[in-house]
């Protein structure tokens, strides 16, 4: 039995982080959410050689075949490091929407980072990511999957997600049930991961904070209320990311609980990071609580993928549906 | 669980399964009353007969010698069948493992059978009156007796779980009153019934004596009977203490089960108390995250790692996680909550497991210390105000 990331994962995770830290990546952020797409674009392709872009794209359309678990993992940095675009859309959700329809050509160049993908799904998310840099954008409603165009701008908390209101241009195709579902669970799990990371990151900047800041003649991470509230966090986020890990196992092997599994991880992760983010926050003070300050970067993300696919209210409906279910079929 | 086992991991798994579902007793009655405790002693003999007392343990000293993935299986199936919280657990959990590493082969043969098969029950005897989660302040003395090849013990330890109805005990006592503070204490084993010796029972927040004074009176103690070297207790107590507050007191089956069965109490009353819809969701959802952390810390420690401060961030969120668990259990009983035993829906169940988890933030070291010890250790902020 093993239940840790593999020395693969651990090294593809490696390599990610070795290249993000070297990035400017809050300044890419910073550009996206101006209206400059240069140098998140360059990102874009960095990652898309690392291979991110190809993750779960089958190997027939050019990609790499991986596992919902190799998703969590470039997820959960990329969500480390704050970076710009609609990656949950055009690599956790798209490959599993598009393959089978006539857009299936289009994985290719999904795989190799040239093409960028956003896709609105009401209820769950009804505005598209990015659509204005996005190289094709789809309305995906109910099973029923369109191109799609913009037709509006809307102002996120996060000035780095630039949503677009959309509407279908062009003939729908119905989609299989389970391409749906599962497109939806990739989503809702690369969600959850990068919450884990952003968490992962106020934590850090908390903890590199609080070493540093004198205030009444000592550091302030010596203040036990402080060490108590940066340790809760410590606790939410490393009980977070099982769920989220035990979710992508689930998912790889197909079991009928990876559902549930998934809005466990999703309600866990975004109350993990909302907690980092709100502790950040204080232990900051006033300077956390400016934009000109990187911090603003993740605790914003943070509040605006706490309703991207799934608000909490959502998933902990999927997992009390799916345990009254469960336990009605044991109980017969 | 979607998880990889072996076949031969999958076959441990039947085998438990099988044989609990045929022999478990369900709930016992409180094993900190007289009633209870003769029962929970026929039920540790009983799984001694089946050699499911001890299922990590080598084979001459009555176990199975199963992987740490095999045991947490154990675990797993253990509560799932519905059985008791352990009566023999502070031995098998606490002493046995330091016995383990630091006892003598003599030592190894005389405590670990009889701990085995539920013959000796073991009562800690950690805490003073002004040593609680600070052991390093503990004053009960130990004087050296040459003549007599041995030590005598002096004063009070208080607290001391299942010392009521226990055989024997553990705990340090200060042997070299000269040294620093976590210098100079000794670990020593003594019968419970030894000359010198007054237990006092404690009635806890549940009504029954869990806890108990114990008073020492020039209690004769021969060397045989000291665990570790003489002034090296400080070093064996926490090797002990990492133990128990990291995997081995609480494996995830134990929450799975109490979450399902949280589940099962919503499904029965839910309507009365819709409001409480996201917190049994949470509850289950914390019993899930356990579940999938300690396969997490299986891994690890497979792989030759250890728990080090990690049990501290282990023990923060099985304690909360089971406090929270039962308020939202007692919650769905609406104002029969307050009833306790017969009276009271299911058996009482909700209220006496919610009275026992209220323990869980304050023993094995405070919820405070351990987010000292997570703040200090494992997110590296500084000490700051002194402590010796």
């Amino acid at each position: 039995m093993r239940f840790a990331i593999s020395a693969e994962q651990r090294s593809f995770g490696q390599a990610l982080t070795g290249l993000l830290t070297a990035a400017d990546v809050p300044a890419a952020t910073r550009a996206w959410a101006a209206g400059d797409d240069a140098p998140g674009l360059r990102l874009w392709g960095q990652l898309a050689e690392l291979g991110v872009t190809a993750l779960v794209v089958p190997e027939e359309s050019g990609g790499i075949d991986g596992t919902p678990l190799d998703l969590a993992v470039a997820f959960e940095c990329l969500g480390h490091h704050g970076v710009p675009g609609p990656w949950i859309e055009s690599v956790a959700l798209a490959p599993s929407l598009l393959a089978g329809t006539k857009h299936h050509e289009l994985l290719a160049d999904l795989a190799d980072g040239t093409a960028r993908v956003t896709i609105a799904a009401a209820p769950l998310t009804p505005y598209a990511l990015d659509a204005g840099s996005a190289t094709h954008a789809f309305v995906l409603d109910g099973d029923a999957l369109s191109a799609a165009r913009a037709t509006s701008e809307l102002t996120s908390v996060d000035r780095s997600r630039r949503l677009h209101v959309v509407e279908a241009d062009g003939p729908s195709e119905i989609l299989a049930d389970t391409a749906v579902a599962r497109g939806l669970d990739l989503a809702a799990l690369a969600c959850s991961a990068s919450l884990v990371g952003a968490g992962e990151r106020l934590l850090r900047d908390s903890v590199t904070y609080v070493g540093q800041r004198r205030q009444f003649g000592r550091v302030i991470g010596e203040y036990q209320a402080l060490k108590h509230a940066l340790a809760d966090v410590r606790v939410a986020l490393d009980f977070a990311r099982p769920l989220v890990h035990g979710a992508a196992r689930g998912l790889e092997s197909g079991g009928d609980d990876a559902t549930r599994d998934v809005s466990a991880a999703k309600v866990a992760a975004t109350d993990a990071a909302t907690l980092a983010a709100r502790t950040a926050l204080q232990v900051h003070g006033a300077i956390g609580y400016t934009m000109e300050h990187d911090l603003s970067i993740w605790i914003l993300r943070v509040r605006a993928l706490a309703g991207a696919w799934g608000t909490t209210s959502h998933h902990r409906g999927r997992v009390l549906d799916h345990l009254m279910r469960s336990a009605a079929c044991t109980s017969d | 669980m979607s998880l990889d086992f072996t076949e031969h991991e999958e076959a441990f798994r039947a085998e438990a399964r099988t044989w609990l579902a045929e022999n478990s007793p369900g709930r016992l009655p409180s094993m900190d009353t007289t009633e209870g405790a003769a029962a929970h002693r026929v039920w540790e003999q009983q799984l001694a007969s089946g050699r499911w007392s001890v299922v990590a343990w080598p084979q001459e000293f009555g176990g199975r010698e199963a992987t740490l993935t095999e045991w947490v299986i154990f675990e797993e199936e253990y509560y799932l069948s519905g059985a008791p919280t352990r009566i023999t657990q502070n031995g098998i959990s606490l002493l046995a493992p330091i016995i383990f590493e630091h006892g003598t082969p003599e030592q190894q043969q005389r405590y670990l059978p009889t701990m085995a098969d539920g013959t000796d029950v073991w009562a800690q005897a950690w805490s003073e009156p002004e040593a609680g989660s600070d052991l390093a302040g503990i004053r009960s003395t130990a004087t050296r007796d040459d003549s007599r090849g041995g030590w005598v013990l002096n004063g009070q330890k208080t607290w001391s779980s299942r010392a009521p109805f226990a055989d024997r005990g553990f705990g340090l006592f200060r042997s070299d009153p000269t040294a620093e503070r976590h210098r100079g204490l000794t670990y020593f084993l003594f019968p419970l019934t030894a000359d010198g010796i007054t237990v006092r029972p404690i009635p806890q927040l549940d009504g029954d004596p869990g806890f108990a004074e114990i008073f020492f009176d020039d209690v004769f103690v021969p060397d045989a009977d000291v665990l570790g070297g003489a002034g090296d207790g400080w070093r064996v107590a926490m090797s002990t203490a990492g133990n128990e507050r990291g995997l081995s007191l609480r494996a995830p089956g134990r929450f799975m089960a109490a979450a399902d069965q949280l589940v099962d109490l919503w499904r029965e009353r839910g309507d009365e108390a819709p409001t409480m819809r996201d917190a049994v969701v949470d509850a289950w959802i914390g019993a899930r995250a356990y579940q999938f952390y300690t396969w997490g810390t299986v891994d690890r420690l497979q792989d030759g790692g250890d728990m080090g401060a990690a049990g501290s961030v282990n023990k923060l969120f099985w304690s909360d996680l089971d406090v929270g668990l039962h308020e939202t259990g007692l919650a769905l009983l609406g104002a029969e909550q307050e009833l306790r035993g017969e009276d009271a829906p299911h058996g009482g169940r909700w209220m006496d497991d919610y009275l026992f988890s209220l323990a869980g933030p304050i023993y094995a070291g405070t919820n405070e210390i351990q987010r000292n010890i997570v703040a200090e250790r494992i997110l590296g902020l500084p000490r700051g105000e002194k402590r010796s």
